[in-house]
């Protein structure tokens, strides 16, 4: 049987720490600059113009920010759609981050477009030969499924133990009701919202990298190629389980709580094959298309090409080779911080550095306002992550299972 | 039992085909592109074309943009200095060294260039942008949602945007005078330039006009009409006497800005099967697994 290591509760700690504070204090920061740039315009608070039109906030808070969700589809596929049942207890952390992931992506991009009071444009005006247009509304409904695959964490919290304040009381017993028929519900079509999970994230995972090449002879020929689409999936795909990973030490590091490591360092001998197709894909496209010239020169794209493979993809993929990094807590993590900084580092390259406009006079470096705004949004996300793993059962506890594991498992697919 | 399902399933897969066809007929099917035989453009020979900034004015004035007025335009210090077009400007003058066989800077007006096959249009997420009959290229402000795809897009970075406000910024460009155009009239920069150095007419003819310049001045031009075909061909089109990269025309190629995307976009989606044949493939997948789980564990 494998119900063991299975047992999401929610975690008793304290929510103040002096790290929380100091992350409150990045988020009002970040929320000073955000009003700023509702009130006075885009061009207030970042350094964008005419020649460089997108800049941090569409390279990291929507494209890393799209491709570091990637834990939630990849999780899903392997649990559920593949069937690992012992990687169940990773799944609602992956879930959780993905959702919250995808929530600051949608609101990165409310801040970032002009008009942001004509965001919902996209769901009746159509382009089909827009790649952006494809990423909206994939993200747009990808968004709407990860809350559906979210909602059993919420019945199961509630299921029982609804208490409203005062007068409210007596709707106790309904709300308990609609909350256990939502349930049933739930559990019986959650099969449904899985499969589409990964189907929308592998559909909007590629068209992310498809955004670029219209912008042809513009893009640094070591970035611009017709294969962007399948090297964003595939690093996409190699980035999911580093991510769970790497949050799974912090959160564990943060809340007390003691590594899951069997779970992790199981998941973490899954990844150098996963980098590996990634390297040998990009290693193949550079040789086909002969790009190899460029890195002979020495310049910022050539510098940041060699960062994100040697760093981002080579290193960590020979450590995840390595028996002793998959048992070691600290190495587990370099290794997979470094995947999660290379993949970071390659929507940079693409949507930032590899962008060179034709008359620009000087290049695009983001103002103190924009680095405000997306740390500010990074800060928000963890704290609203942290205040749900309180709360809501998402976190399992290795080693103390109380009730059979079907109760546990995102319903429907025991 | 298992027929039923699988007729059920046949049942609603055709009804969510249907809904799906039904719904992408009703919509409007992205923006217009129609490439007509009569489209219009206009040459513009730098060789002639002498910097008086005139067509800057009446751009201006014809948009309801601030223009002053028209003698502050003979200051000749602002050529000094190389433009782009924006928000205040949607097009300007530059000015370059001289070419072979002439002692005279040559000066290039900037604007949109109206292609056949516009970035822009492949591009904006809404459809905003229209590749109109008479060869224009514009834009309606009241679908854009500013996401500036657009600027990251095309290959003569040509859109500008109104970074300064808060509410309501625009995304501005030449619009080749589709409301002048319209009534019959020539577009505002045509219609003033004192030298003609501008000439419009059918893009067809002015190919022709183009080549018999060259032909019969071989020494005045260089044997090359800047956007006969680079990116698929733009209803702009210029003749100068020196390379075209030297006065700051980007090096493009003849294909269309966006083939690659538009074919990789086609591709992933062609009739939404690889998407529905992938969830298939995923369902195939997790009933597999489970029924094998089961089977495990019935044998335990």
């Amino acid at each position: 049987m494998s119900h063991e290591l299975h047992n999401p509760i929610p975690i008793k700690h304290k929510y103040f720490t002096p790290g929380v504070f100091v992350l409150v204090i990045l988020a009002i920061n970040g929320l000073v600059f955000l009003m700023g740039r509702f009130f006075f315009g885009i061009g207030a608070v970042t350094n964008l113009n005419n020649q460089y039109p997108w800049g941090l906030w569409i390279g990291v808070d929507v494209a890393a920010g799209v491709a570091l969700a990637a834990g939630g589809f990849t999780t899903a596929a392997l649990g559920h759609i593949m069937h690992k049942d012992e990687y169940h207890s990773i799944i609602r952390p992956a879930l959780l981050t993905a959702m919250l992931g995808y929530t600051f992506v949608a609101i990165g991009v409310f801040v970032d477009i002009g008009r942001w009071y004509f965001i919902w444009h996209p769901l009746i005006m159509w382009n089909g030969n827009s790649a952006l247009f494809e990423v909206g509304i994939c993200v747009m409904i990808y968004v709407t499924v990860l809350y559906i695959e979210f909602l059993p964490v919420v019945t199961e919290r509630f299921i029982g133990k609804v208490n409203l304040p005062g007068f409210l009381s007596g709707l106790n017993k309904i709300v308990d009701k609609v909350l256990r028929l939502l349930d049933k519900g739930l559990s019986k079509t959650m099969f449904i919202f899985i499969i589409a999970g990964v189907v929308l994230s592998s559909l909007h995972q590629s068209s992310l990298g498809t955004l670029m090449v219209i912008a042809g002879p513009k893009m640094h020929p070591l970035w611009q190629t017709p294969v962007l689409p399948l090297l964003f999936l595939l690093s996409a795909v190699a980035v999911g389980f580093p991510m769970v990973i790497f949050e799974s030490l912090i959160a564990s590091r943060s809340l007390g709580l003691k590594p899951e490591m069997p779970v992790l360092s199981k998941l973490g001998s899954m990844i150098a094959p996963l980098l590996g197709i990634y390297l040998a894909f990009k290693i193949g496209d550079m040789f086909i298309r002969e790009t190899f010239v460029y890195l002979a020169e020495f310049n910022t794209a050539s510098v940041m090409f060699t960062i994100e493979m040697l760093f981002g993809v080579i290193i960590p993929l020979r450590m995840f080779l390595s028996t002793k990094v998959l048992k070691s807590p600290l190495f587990l993590f370099i290794a997979s911080a470094l995947v999660v900084l290379g993949v970071l580092l390659n929507r940079i390259n693409n949507f930032v550095v590899a962008y060179t406009p034709p008359y620009s006079t000087e290049s695009y470096f983001p103002s103190f306002g924009e680095i405000s705004v997306t740390v500010g949004f990074v800060a928000i996300l963890v704290l609203v992550y942290r205040f749900i793993v309180l709360n809501f059962p998402v976190i399992s506890l290795p080693g103390r299972q109380t009730a059979p594991q079907s109760k546990y498992t995102i319903r429907g697919v025991k | 039992m298992p027929g039923k399902s699988r007729r059920d399933f046949l049942k609603s897969s055709a009804l969510i085909g249907a809904g799906v066809a039904g719904i992408s007929t009703t919509a409007k099917a992205g923006p217009d592109n129609i490439l007509s035989e009569d489209r219009m453009g206009v040459l513009v020979d730098t060789t002639v074309c002498v910097g008086c900034r005139n067509c800057e004015w009446a751009c201006k004035d014809a948009h309801n943009l601030p223009a002053g007025n028209l003698e502050s335009y003979e200051d000749r210090k602002v050529l000094d200095t190389k433009r782009r077009p924006d928000h205040t400007a949607l097009t300007v003058v530059n000015e370059y060294a001289s070419g072979k066989n002439s002692n005279l800077p040559v000066d290039v007006k900037v604007q949109c260039m109206h292609c056949d096959h516009p970035a822009c249009v492949s591009a904006c997420i809404v459809g905003a942008f229209s590749k109109h009959e008479n060869g224009a290229v514009t834009w309606d402000t009241d679908m854009c949602i500013g996401c500036r795809y657009c600027m990251a897009a095309c290959p003569f970075q040509i859109p500008a945007f109104e970074y300064e406000k808060a509410l309501n910024p625009m995304i501005m460009k030449c619009d080749f005078c589709i409301d002048r155009t319209k009534e019959g009239k020539v577009p505002a920069c045509v219609s003033i330039c004192p030298v003609e150095a501008l000439t419009y007419g059918t893009r067809t003819e002015l190919v022709k006009i183009a080549r018999d310049r060259i032909k019969r001045n071989p020494d005045r031009y260089v044997d090359h009409i800047f956007g006969e075909y680079e990116v698929g061909g733009t209803s702009w089109m210029y003749l100068a006497n020196k390379e075209f990269t030297e006065l700051d025309f980007p090096k493009l190629g003849e294909k269309p800005a966006p083939g690659v995307s538009e074919s990789i976009q086609h591709g992933i989606f062609a009739y939404f099967v690889p998407p529905v044949s992938l969830y298939a493939l995923l369902g195939g997948i997790m009933w597999i697994s489970k029924r094998r789980k089961e089977l495990d564990e019935e044998i335990k």
